[in-house]
């Protein structure tokens, strides 16, 4: 009675050629990768030696390399260790952190709306931070704790309010939080004595102007702590991005993904408590490193374009207008808004992010 | 019907007294299932009737409210999340692939669970991805971008990414949806490929009662989130189940290619009158 199916004969277990093919593919978006990392370390590096060398004040390399071994130069040192010097650094640092705090964000959550500084997370550090200044009287590290703090109160906030998934819900929470993170900093200028537009512009746009080194070298220590250990987690990102149901079946539950978010909040915020919530960075670095990776999630590319965009942006404001030394934060948030306009205008936003199967 | 590998007396994965649900309704009640190893086990049902939400309990993506599902005779919500994804591999019904990803890439992604935790890319893994794609004919993709493919070509490849997994169950939510009739059947012929050729013990949950029929050697018929028949499809499929499970008047005849039951719907529209002796036309509708 019963017929045994027709079972077309299906290949042996793969042929040295078949290997041949399987590391042939594998290999060309590695190569890609590996080539557009070069290409951007080798950008960032002309935009650090611009940043230092050229400007009003023009250093020449041996100068530089004269300075920095400990000389003294009669104006040059002082230009170059207090003010250009820790400016790039800072700059570096700053755009490594929110370039790859960002991507985690709108990786993770699929939609590139979903970004740390949109949703508030910026903002929240940095409201934090400067009531810890200035209605505490607080320096040092404890600022930084601070805005760790704000950080994770927004992210969690935003967390109860959209739930579990990304999306427009996720967005939209975030953009409340997000102004009344922003009412939070302008009562708290109200509250402080002195008035001081750099400092409100600081806290609200974010600069790398004046950070003292001991500041710089806080940042630094913090990532180098939070950058391996995003690398480590981040590795999960490659079940993550497959949906949860089918990273749950690669046994990547859902506390990696928490972890690595979490690691995402940190890396914003520490970078908020050195240099202001510096707006679109974060937004704009990772699909930005995407494109050039051919559509490609990459956090090490996120981060080397961050620290491309923050280092040119605050060489473009200090330089492009002769007597105007614009924040970093402006200039990014005059790029950032057409870039979010021509986002919204591009389509649907949740197209960006993998297809459904079938 | 199908020449499946020997059963093993032990059933590896089986549901016992389990209650699965969302917040507060529960969607499977009180259910005991023994998966046949090395067999094809099919889960059928009307819509909503718990049918996917069994098979996310049995894949350990819910966890039981009551009861317990337990792997080679382990509470699965116990054992290391990668210890599980060694041994059990789930298709789930909508993964996403992600933009720009090769299918080298996607296929790769299944060798996770074997990666410790300094795991490095071996000849291994190679292998494994090699393999899998051979297996699902896929292998000309492998540098193509999965978003470019076709639905079967991009199901295959998903069916392929289980594979490197290299697990002794495969558990599958719908793997047919969005396919046309003739790349479902190549669908499931490629799984009753790799279940007559590794022995892999295959569960998945199916819309289509005819197919199902023809391919599955144990078939779970789910209403309201209790078993009401199991067995094979010709203990499963009669007419008294099919009106209790899908609430439809309908014959069950000989399926003329591989006879096992075949599901004729009785719907209340009938335009032309039939012909005492003709066979079913060919354009029957299709069991949803």
């Amino acid at each position: 009675m019963t017929v045994t199916l027709g079972r077309p004969a299906i290949a042996e277990p793969p042929a040295p050629d078949a290997l041949d093919v399987v590391r042939r593919a594998r290999r060309a978006p590695v190569r890609h990768h590996r080539r557009l990392l070069a290409s951007l370390v080798v950008a960032l590096a002309g935009a650090f030696a611009a940043r230092v060398l050229l400007g009003d004040f023009t250093v020449t390399v041996p100068d530089f390399v004269r300075i920095v071994g400990g000389e003294q130069i009669p104006g040059a040192s002082y230009i170059v260790m207090e003010s250009k010097l820790p400016r790039a650094v800072l700059a570096v640092l700053v755009g490594v952190a929110f370039g790859v705090g960002g991507a985690i964000f709108q990786t993770t959550l699929r939609n590139p709306l979903a970004s740390p500084d949109i949703v508030g997370i910026s903002l929240g550090a940095s409201a934090a931070a400067v009531s810890a200044i200035a209605l505490a009287g607080w320096t040092g590290w404890p600022v930084s704790a601070a805005a760790v703090v704000g950080a994770l109160a927004v992210a969690l906030a935003v967390r109860a309010v959209a739930g579990d998934h990304g999306g427009f819900r996720l967005v939209l929470a975030g953009i409340g939080l997000a102004a009344a993170m922003q009412s939070v900093i302008q009562y708290v200028f109200t509250r402080v004595d002195e008035y001081d537009v750099q400092l409100v512009l600081r806290w609200l746009t974010g600069s790398v102007n004046g950070v003292a080194w001991q500041a710089i070298g806080l940042l630094a220590l913090a990532l180098a702590v939070l950058l391996p250990a995003t690398a480590w987690v981040a590795r999960s990102l490659r079940a993550t991005e497959l949906g949860d149901d089918a990273a749950a079946g690669l046994g990547v539950g859902r506390g990696r993904t928490d972890l690595l978010m979490l690691l995402g909040v940190l890396l914003v915020a520490v970078a908020v408590a050195a240099a202001g919530p510096v707006a679109f960075v974060a937004f704009l670095s990772g699909p930005i490193a995407r494109a050039l990776n051919r559509g490609r999630t990459t956090l090490p590319a996120a981060g080397l374009v961050g620290a491309v965009i923050v280092l040119a942006g605050d060489y473009a404001g200090a330089y492009a207008f002769a007597d105007l030394n614009l924040p970093v934060g402006v200039v990014t948030g005059a790029l950032g808004a057409p870039f979010l306009l021509w986002l919204l205008a591009r389509g649907p936003l949740d197209a960006h992010r993998g297809r459904r199967a079938g | 019907m199908t020449a499946a590998t020997p059963t093993s007396p032990h059933a590896r994965l089986e549901a016992s007294d389990l209650t699965l649900g969302y917040t507060d309704t529960s969607v499977v009640r009180d259910l005991d299932l023994q998966v046949p190893t090395g067999r094809i086990t099919v889960i059928v049902g009307a819509n909503a009737c718990g049918k996917s939400t069994l098979l996310r309990g049995l894949a350990r993506l819910l966890r039981p409210r009551s009861g317990s599902v337990l792997l080679d005779g382990e509470a699965i919500h116990r054992l290391p999340t990668k210890q599980v994804a060694r041994t059990l591999g789930l298709l789930p019904q909508n993964p996403v692939a992600p933009e720009g990803v090769t299918v080298a890439d996607l296929v790769g992604r299944g060798r996770h669970p074997h990666h410790g935790p300094f795991g490095r890319w071996t000849s291994a893994d190679d292998e494994a991805v090699a393999e899998a794609l051979t297996l699902t004919d896929t292998l000309g993709l492998a540098d193509r971008v999965v978003d470019e493919l076709s639905g079967g070509q991009r199901q295959r490849v998903w069916i392929a990414m289980a594979l490197a997994q290299g697990t002794d169950l495969l558990l599958l939510d719908e793997p047919t949806t969005y396919l046309d009739v003739a790349h479902q059947v190549e669908m499931l012929d490629l799984l009753a490929e790799l279940n007559a050729r590794r022995g892999t013990t295959i569960v998945m949950v199916l819309h289509d009662l005819n197919l199902s029929a023809r391919y599955a050697d144990h078939l779970v018929a789910l209403h309201t989130g209790r078993i009401v028949a199991e067995g094979s499809p010709h203990e499963v499929v009669t007419e008294d189940v099919v009106r209790t499970v899908f609430g439809l008047d309908n014959r069950v005849i000989d399926d003329p290619v591989s006879h096992t039951p075949l599901v004729v719907p009785v719907g209340r529209h009938r335009p032309r009158q039939p012909a005492p002796s003709s066979t079913v036309s060919p354009a029957s509708q299709e069991i949803r």
